[in-house]
Formats: structure tokens, sequence, C-alpha cells
């Protein structure tokens, strides 16, 4: 095991802030590979991780994995297009919150929409945080930075109904420093069928440091939740709530587009 | 006076004059001819005129020529517009419509019951055209058998009953009249091969295939869409190919180079407009070095310009295209031959050298239909240096003699491939050390170098005419046909040179085809004469006068036949 985990890391020198949750997903990420491998669930050759440009991008330089370092926004699109060429692999990317609800937005819903047979994991800090904290899409109402120094004057997106509205078949929050909840989602994630669609929120503890804030606002999905039933995904995740909910919101199987295209 | 004949044919948009051209241009070329079909859908006129223009000649017709013979009028605008354009012979075929117009042209003008006639048959309109060219066949003599017979042909896809029995009509009709011209059309009686009537996008496409395309992604933009459209149409014949329209340009190459990465020969289109939307990711092609076929069709321009209507506006644009410095190809066919030509030729470079290749095309040669020759000569597919040695050592970017490194994909075994958009090192991790980026450039230019030596075994440039002549006509892309149609009007022998090849530049052939000229005329669709910048760029010599065009329309052979003549006397 320890083997396995030790082919998976790169020469490259970790250049995240000392104690960003972005290794934590790093970790998550490695295990739940592992994890899938040793299983026989997956091929490691087969596996390809991609990202967009952001602090998240970094991670395909931190796993010893076939790897493709997009553009800025531009992950999701190649993943469907690798997807097509090869429907043996098995398409994983990072994004961040600036990367697909910025730049790259129209590509996530079109994404959903097709159901292309990828897994998108976002790292989401509600900042553009490589280029030194300026508010993105998810950024709250607001928000200062060296572009709102009198605060965002822009209501955010809710990307999980906005996902689920797209045709996302499987959404699911986790919060980036519960390595092992993160892993269990990812792992569902990985072995679902269709687009998935994960939410990690990753506090960036240099610009904005969300981690107090939600201590005590992250709950657990209720283990009995229909993930099946769209209506109830849709209710759960429409609610005003002052709580977080992390866990699986939505697993459902649909024909996927890299299948329907060689039917 | 010349030996080729045009027939004009003019209506409202809807009226079908495209598919006229297209059935009369078939017609043509079912019987030997040598035809240039050219299409103008503008949308700047009221109520949309569409016009189409067919030149034939048992000679090679380069491209239209503007003065008619005929005049197909399916409506009054189409006379009022088109009647200072008629020879002096010619005729005009108008819709069973009072005009004042056609009272003006006298004899001239003959009213044929086109709409009437497609009315009692129950015809859909869009086919009634063919009461005109039914006609038309009259006029030239031909037999009525062979009209019939060939007619099957050119409709096979396309209702040939209803049509046939509508130019059966008009045939009749225009017989009874009794008038005739005196050239009778016939089959060519000579031994020469037929040629197809086909368009660069067509030709284009049947390039990629022929070279073992698997993916084309594409987001519609004229004059491209063809090409889209084309290869959407083929994906039954060719299990392999797979064809998709994505969101936007930017998902279209993106998804490209997903495709090029897992080891998938594809190509992209777009119209200039959508390139440019496309050239963050082609600078990541060229420096990830992912191989790319993107097919560039310019069109009247600044923005969204007159779509319709053309232009040789982006050469340079496109030269430059992308941020950085990186290796690429750009071929510019001036045909639809050529095209076919450049386009299986963009696939094999472009995994022979893991770089992006364009085929710079232009509305003319991406739409108008021509006589060509298409050759069927096997296209060898080459897949580039595929690495022999994968495992634990290898990279992606090992540094090689060459500057080419052998390329594996996802899914090989114990065998890791990383490609990223940022700098990097062998291994393709991402690198700000200064060292392994002057090495990783100087590796990609090893390659263009590696490249730079495919020139002396390809058609980089074409010559044409009087090779000993002093005076030189330089033209590049569609404006090879103008060139070549108006030099059998020129008064002074010149020599031709079309330069096909505009990236890599092939400075040492075209530095010895025009270097002693007393006299080079550059020939092009634009403002700025972007190929005599190019040409001074590269090889030091200055063009001696331009001709530029930039109305959007092409030139017309024999306006430009004077104005090489004024240029060129002596």
């Amino acid at each position: 095991m320890n083997l396995i985990m030790a082919n998976l890391s790169t020469t490259a020198k970790i250049t995240w802030c000392p104690g960003c949750p972005n290794s934590a997903i790093l970790v998550a990420f490695r295990q739940t590979i592992e994890e899938l491998v040793k299983a026989g669930e997956i091929k490691l050759e087969n596996v390809v991780v991609c990202a967009g440009i952001g602090c998240h991008g970094k991670i395909t330089d931190y796993v010893n994995l076939n790897s493709f370092t997009s553009l800025h926004g531009r992950a999701l699109p190649a993943m469907t297009g690798m997807k097509c060429a090869n429907r043996k692999l098995m398409v994983v990317g990072f994004s961040g919150d600036g990367d697909s609800f910025a730049e790259g937005i129209g590509h996530l819903v079109h994404a959903a929409r097709r159901n292309s047979d990828i897994k998108v994991f976002i790292h989401v800090n509600q900042v553009f945080a490589l280029t030194t904290g300026q508010a993105t899409p998810l950024s709250p109402k607001g928000y200062k930075s060296k572009s709102t120094p009198f605060g965002s004057i822009e209501e955010p997106f809710t990307p999980l109904p906005m996902l689920l509205e797209s045709g996302a078949t499987f959404l699911a929050r986790s919060y980036a420093n519960d390595i092992a909840n993160t892993k269990k989602i990812m792992l569902e994630a990985i072995r679902h069928k269709g687009f998935a669609f994960v939410e990690i929120i990753q506090p960036c503890i240099t610009f904005f440091d969300t981690r107090d804030y939600f201590k005590d606002r992250l709950e657990a999905v209720p283990d009995n939740f229909p993930a099946q039933d769209i209506n109830a995904a849709r209710e759960f995740l429409s609610k005003a709530t002052t709580k977080t909910p992390v866990g699986i919101f939505y697993n459902v199987v649909k024909p996927t587009y890299e299948d329907e295209l060689w039917a | 006076m010349t030996n080729v004949f045009t027939i004009g044919i003019g209506g409202a948009a809807g009226d079908g004059t495209g598919e006229a051209g297209y059935t009369l241009g078939g017609l043509l070329a079912e019987l030997g001819y040598e035809v240039f079909v050219s299409l103008a859908n503008p949308s700047l006129i009221r109520g949309g005129h569409n016009y189409t223009r067919v030149s034939f000649s048992r000679d090679k017709v380069w491209c239209d020529h503007t003065k008619l013979d005929v005049l197909i009028a399916l409506n009054e605008k189409s006379v009022t517009l088109h009647k200072s354009e008629l020879n002096q012979d010619a005729i005009v075929l108008a819709d069973s419509f009072e005009l004042t117009d056609l009272v003006e042209l006298g004899d001239q003008a003959i009213v044929l019951p086109i709409t009437s006639s497609a009315k009692e048959v129950k015809a859909p309109m869009v086919a009634r055209n063919s009461v005109a060219i039914g006609a038309l066949c009259a006029y030239f003599g031909l037999d009525f058998d062979i009209m019939q017979r060939i007619l099957q042909n050119v409709f096979k896809d396309k209702k040939p009953e209803i049509n046939i029995k509508l130019a059966n009509i008009g045939f009749e009709f225009f017989k009874k009249l009794g008038r005739t011209h005196p050239k009778k059309l016939g089959p060519d009686q000579s031994e020469k091969e037929l040629k197809e009537l086909i368009d660069g996008n067509t030709a284009f496409a049947r390039g990629l295939l022929a070279a073992g395309l698997n993916f084309y992604v594409a987001y519609p933009m004229t004059p491209s869409s063809s090409i889209l459209h084309y290869l959407a149409g083929q994906q039954k014949n060719y299990p392999e190919l797979k064809v998709i329209q994505p969101e936007n340009e930017l998902a279209a190459i993106n998804m490209a180079l997903g495709m090029s990465y897992a080891g998938k020969r594809v190509a992209i289109g777009s119209a200039t407009g959508g390139f440019t939307l496309m050239l963050e990711a082609f600078s990541f092609a060229g420096g990830a070095e992912l191989p790319l076929v993107v097919a560039v069709s310019q069109r009247q321009a600044p923005a969204t310009g007159a779509p319709t209507f053309s232009s040789q506006t982006d050469l340079q644009m496109v030269i430059h295209a992308g941020h950085g410095e990186f290796p690429r190809v750009i071929i510019a066919p001036g045909d639809a031959t050529e095209a076919y030509l450049a386009g299986a030729n963009a696939l094999n470079l472009a995994w022979k050298y893991q770089l992006p290749a364009v085929v710079l095309m232009d509305k003319i040669v991406s739409e108008h239909p021509a006589t060509n020759l298409i050759p069927t000569d096997k296209i060898e597919i080459e897949t580039g240096k595929l690495a022999t040695e994968t495992g634990e050592s290898y990279g992606r970017y090992e540094i090689t003699a060459d500057g080419i490194s052998p390329l594996a994909f996802p899914g090989t075994p114990k065998t890791v491939v990383k490609v990223t958009s940022y700098e990097h090192d062998e291994a393709g991790i991402t690198t700000e050390e200064p060292t392994e980026i002057k090495a990783m450039i100087e590796k990609r230019f090893t390659k263009a170098e590696t490249l730079a030596g495919e020139l002396e075994h390809q058609e980089t440039i074409k010559i044409y005419g009087d090779k000993q002549a002093d005076a030189v006509i330089v033209f590049w892309g569609s404006t090879k046909g103008p060139v070549l149609e108006a030099v059998k009007y020129l008064k002074r022998p010149a020599k031709l040179v079309q330069i096909v090849w505009v990236e890599p530049f092939d400075v040492k052939r075209v530095f010895a085809a025009l270097t002693s000229a007393k006299k080079i005329i550059n020939v092009e669709c634009n403002h700025n004469a972007q190929m005599a910048a190019l040409i001074r760029e590269k090889t030091g010599l200055e063009v001696s006068a331009n001709i530029l065009k930039y109305d959007s329309r092409p030139f017309d052979p024999l306006e430009l036949a004077d104005k090489i003549n004024e240029l060129n006397h002596g």
C-alpha cells in the first residue's frame, strides 16, 4: 500500500501555502486512486488527471499519473474530448470556482447537459487565489478584495442547484479538510457512470479564510436521503438553511454522451 | 470575346438559385466541360437577392466571368441588377412576369413559363429553375435524350422525376421558339477523364478522411460550415469517424486537444472570426506539441463583416496567431484539388511534427464549386514518431536530436503521459527554471528546423505561365483562379508564382522565383498587400506594384487582365 502511495507522488515541489486544504484534497485523491486500483476497479494507466489554471491546477504536477493541465477554464471540453477518444480512460478533473464558474462556466453547464462521463472536482475557495484574491462568481456579496475594494456588488451563483438543472447525474459536496469523507465521495463520484460534480469546500487560508465560518455549519446529508429522486434533491438543495450540507445529493444513471456518440 | 460562356441565375432568397447553379454545373461537368460556379447569397439587399454564376468552356475555367451570355431571371430585381452585365448577344430567360426592364431588352428577353409550369405539375417552387435549365439546353442545342440521361445523374439524390419533368417543359417550350445559339452543347468526344464538380471545403474534408481522420469538431460559421455538414454526413461511411458540434469555438479546439492527447487524429474548422476565439488554445497546441489540424476560411472582415462574401485579409493574422513563439504549418490552397491535398498533408504533418497545421482558405476556395480531378492515389497515413520504449522512464517531452519527442498516449501500461499548458520539463512537469525553459523552447525550434527540411519535398510554390518572362505575377489562395484565368487575355507574357506554403515560408524558392524579375506584380484581395509584406519580410524583395481588391467580391478575370496589361506594358 505504501509502495503505491510512493509511486503516486512526483519530484515536483509542492508550492501551495503551508496548511492549504488543497493538500488535503491531494491526499484524499491519492487514497481514492490507490483504493480503486487495489480493488481492481480501475487500471492506473487509464487514469487521466486534468486541471484548469488556478491553485487547484497544481495538483497535476503532484500525482504521478497521466495528466492534462489545460488552459484557464478549458479543462472540461478537453476532458470530454479524451473520453470520446478513448472510453477506457477514467477522466478526472480538478477545477476551481474561478476556473469553472467564471472563465469556463459555459463548458461546465454543457458538459453537465451532455452527461459527459467525466468527474469534476471543484476546489471552492470563493476567490481567485493564484492571482491574489480577487472576487469570483462564488464570492459572497460584499466580499472585499483588490478588485472589489468597496465590496463586491454581485450575488454569487448557487452551484449545486445550477448543476442539477443543467443535467448533472451525480452531485455532492465535501469539506477539504475532512479527508475521509472527501475520499468517500470521490470514490462514489468515480464509480458513477456519467457527469459527476463535486463541490469541495477549500477555504483559502491566505485570502479568504472561511475555516471558522464552516466549522459549525457543516452537516452530513441524512443517511436515508433519496439521492435517486430529482425532486428531493431539488428541494433539499434549494432549501434556505443556516447549515451547509455535505454528502451525495443526487446520483442517477442516464446514457452518457460518449456512449451515445459511439452507439 | 472569350471561349468561356457564362450563365447568371438571379432570384430571391429561397428561389434555389444556388441549387440551380449546382444542377447546371453538374450537367455541364457530366458533358465534359470545365465549369466554375460562384454563389453570391447576400443579406445586404432588402428582399435578399441571390445570384449564382456558371462559367464553362472546353478549356480549364479557373474562375467565373462577370459578363453574361444568358441571364436566368426569377424576379424583376435580377433583370434590373444584371442587365448591364449582358454580352452583346446575350439572352434573358425571365419568369412570366411583366417587367419594364424586360420590354426595354426587346428580343433579348424571352419569357418562360417557369412558375406557372411548376404550379401546373405541382412541383415545389424551389425546383422551378429546372424549367429554365431545360430551356437553356434547347438554346444550346443539346440533344433531348442526352439532357434527360444526364439530369438523371445530376438529380439522383433529389427527386429526379419532377425536376426532369420541368426541364422537359422548358426544353419543349424553348424549342418551339426556334432560337438557337451558334454554340452547340454536347458530350466531350475526347478520351480525357471526366472531372467532378467540387468545392474546396468538400475536397479538404475528403483529404482529411484520406489521411485517417478520427474526429472533426466545429461550431458553425460561414464559410467553413460545409466542412462540418459534409463530414457529419460521412459518419455513416466511416465507422471510425465522429463529428461533434460543441457549444462554441473554445470548446471545439479544447475538445480537439483532449482527443489529440488521447491519440486520435482530429481537425477543427471555422471562419477566421471563430479561429480568433480559439487562439489561446492554438498556442497551447503549439507549446504542448499536440497534433491538430485547423481549417480557417476567410470572409470579409473585420468583425462580423459581410459574412457571406470573401477576402484574403487574414494571412498575417494566421501566421502570427497565438501568443508566444512556436512552430506551425500553414498551407493556403487555391482550389479544390489543392484543398484536398492540403487537408491530407496537414493531418500527416501535424502528427509527424506534433504541431498545429492550418489550412487557410477563403469563401471562394471553400464554397465555389469547379471541375477538378481530385487525386485518387492512396494517401499514406503518417503517425509520426510513436514511442517504442515506454515505461517508468518515459517523458512526453524528451529532448531529441531532431526536436521530436516520441509520442505515447494515456492508457499505456506503466507509462505516465503528462501534457500541460505550462512551460515544462521533459517529463511534462511545470518548470520556471530558466535553463529548462530555454531548453524546451530550443527543442521546439529544433523541431522547426527539422520541419524546414520538409519544404524541398513539398509543393510550397507553384509556377505557371511563361517561365522566362521578365514580369512576374505573384498571388496566393483563391486569387489563383482569377490570375490563371486572366492570363488567357494578357498582352505580354508573364511568369505566375503561386505561394502555397505561407508557414514555414520557402524563402529559397520564392527568392529564386522572383529575384530576376524586372517587374513583380502582387495580386491579392485585401487592402494592405499582406503577401507583399510577407515576401519583403522573408526575402527582402519589394514588389513593383500591387493589384488589390477589397470590396468583398473576387476579381473578374477580364478586369484583372486589363489591370495587369496596364502595368505590364513593356
